[in-house]
């Protein structure tokens, strides 16, 4: 996987700063999880966070030493594999690790939306998009992150393979477009938008331009 | 603080636990604090976050990283976990264990100390405005947009000094190179 499109700056540190809204968070996180630049990024910006912690003056503790346990010494849990398949494993906790047993909802022509309940702020959905399909053009009240899991998705900001991610914030307007393979893509919101009936009123049948 | 760490994880001293508990408990309580905990919960989160130090010493120590980053990426998924009632803090890949191959890090090249110097002047450094964008980020846990409510901001400012804040840290790290 050759990942050619990252997170913004402001993202990465607010990934660090453990502050990312819950449905960018994991978005964020799965791509993280198998783009290793980024992942020396957060690395490096958690270092800020040692820093201002250890500056923190501290809140005395009222409480005795607790007693501590006996250490194993087998090596617990390894590192997650980077990717289970085509799903991230951030990702794969949420929606499972196969795109082809995932149940879609029909909303236009050659489109195809299935929402990811999470818990916390935000919201997130898969998006499935046959050849030469364009999302509808939506601007954003907030944040968005749209990470691609098969096929391409292209637009005004760039072209968008497998691992990619798309990180926008409102001053930005775009209407993506499916490849020649079409595209299975993940998008996360960090504002309660009527997001479904918002789609559902701008999804117009734009199939095979 | 690195000794610390060995100490625990090589002979699981209790002593080293007593120090490490009174350099960094009050810190993560306090920490915990800022994200609204009250003093007992803090108190419970930064014995707990210590405790995870304990446990899964023997994992880090091999690890060239700074003990300071450590206690807070521990305390900062804890804090997500319990008292942002988000999804749980996702695991990530060891970057620079999983892939041995790939360039060294810039902070690997200097010592933890040098490191932590670096970063503590680049903040000091900050202008104010940038600072509290970076500090409410940390501390205080707010996002972008609870960030740009909060000082009655633009978004777009509040990302475009967050990312001139990171420009600048990430040069201070890279500049002896």
């Amino acid at each position: 996987m050759t990942i050619t499109q990252h997170l913004d700056d402001s993202t990465l540190m607010s990934f660090a700063a453990g502050s990312l809204p819950g449905a960018l968070a994991v978005v964020a996180a799965a791509h993280i999880a198998v783009c290793r630049r980024c992942r020396d990024e957060v690395a490096m910006m958690e270092l800020v966070g040692g820093a201002i912690l250890g500056d923190l003056p501290g809140a005395a503790m009222r409480g005795p030493l607790p007693a501590v346990p006996k250490i194993e010494r087998r090596p617990s849990s390894a590192p997650p594999p980077a990717a289970a398949g085509e799903v991230p494993a951030p990702l794969a906790s949420l929606v499972g690790d196969n795109l082809d047993a995932l149940r879609w909802r029909w909303v236009s022509p050659g489109s195809w939306l299935r929402h990811v309940r999470i818990a916390g702020t935000g919201q997130m959905h898969l998006f499935k998009c046959a050849s030469n399909v364009i999302l509808p053009e939506h601007g954003h009240e907030g944040s968005e992150l749209t990470l691609v899991l098969r096929g391409t998705l292209s637009d005004s900001t760039g072209l968008y393979r497998p691992g990619d991610i798309c990180d926008l914030d409102e001053s930005i307007e775009h209407a993506p477009v499916a490849g020649s393979d079409g595209c299975i893509c993940v998008v996360a919101q960090d504002h309660r938008v009527r997001f479904r009936s918002l789609f559902v009123r701008l999804a117009r049948p734009w199939h095979g331009m | 603080m690195a000794d610390l760490l060995q100490r625990i994880a090589e002979r699981a001293d209790p002593a080293a636990f007593r120090e490490l508990y009174e350099a960094y408990g009050p810190r993560v309580k306090a920490y915990m604090m800022r994200k609204g905990a009250d003093a007992g919960t803090a108190e419970d989160l930064a014995q707990e976050t210590l405790l995870t130090v304990w446990r899964k010493a023997a994992l880090y120590a091999g690890d060239k990283g700074s003990m300071t980053t450590w206690v807070f990426a521990i305390a900062r998924n804890l804090r997500i976990d319990r008292l942002r009632r988000e999804v749980p803090w996702q695991e990530l890949p060891e970057g620079r264990l999983a892939e041995a191959s790939s360039e060294p890090l810039p902070d690997e090249a200097m010592t933890e100390k040098e490191q932590k110097e670096r970063v503590q002047a680049a903040l000091a450094e900050l202008p104010p405005e940038q600072k509290e964008v970076v500090s409410l980020a940390y501390l205080e846990g707010f996002s972008h947009s609870e960030i740009a409510e909060r000082l009655g901001l633009p978004l777009g400012t509040v990302k475009s000094r967050m990312r001139i804040a990171y420009q600048k840290i990430r040069q201070a790290l890279e500049s002896l190179e």
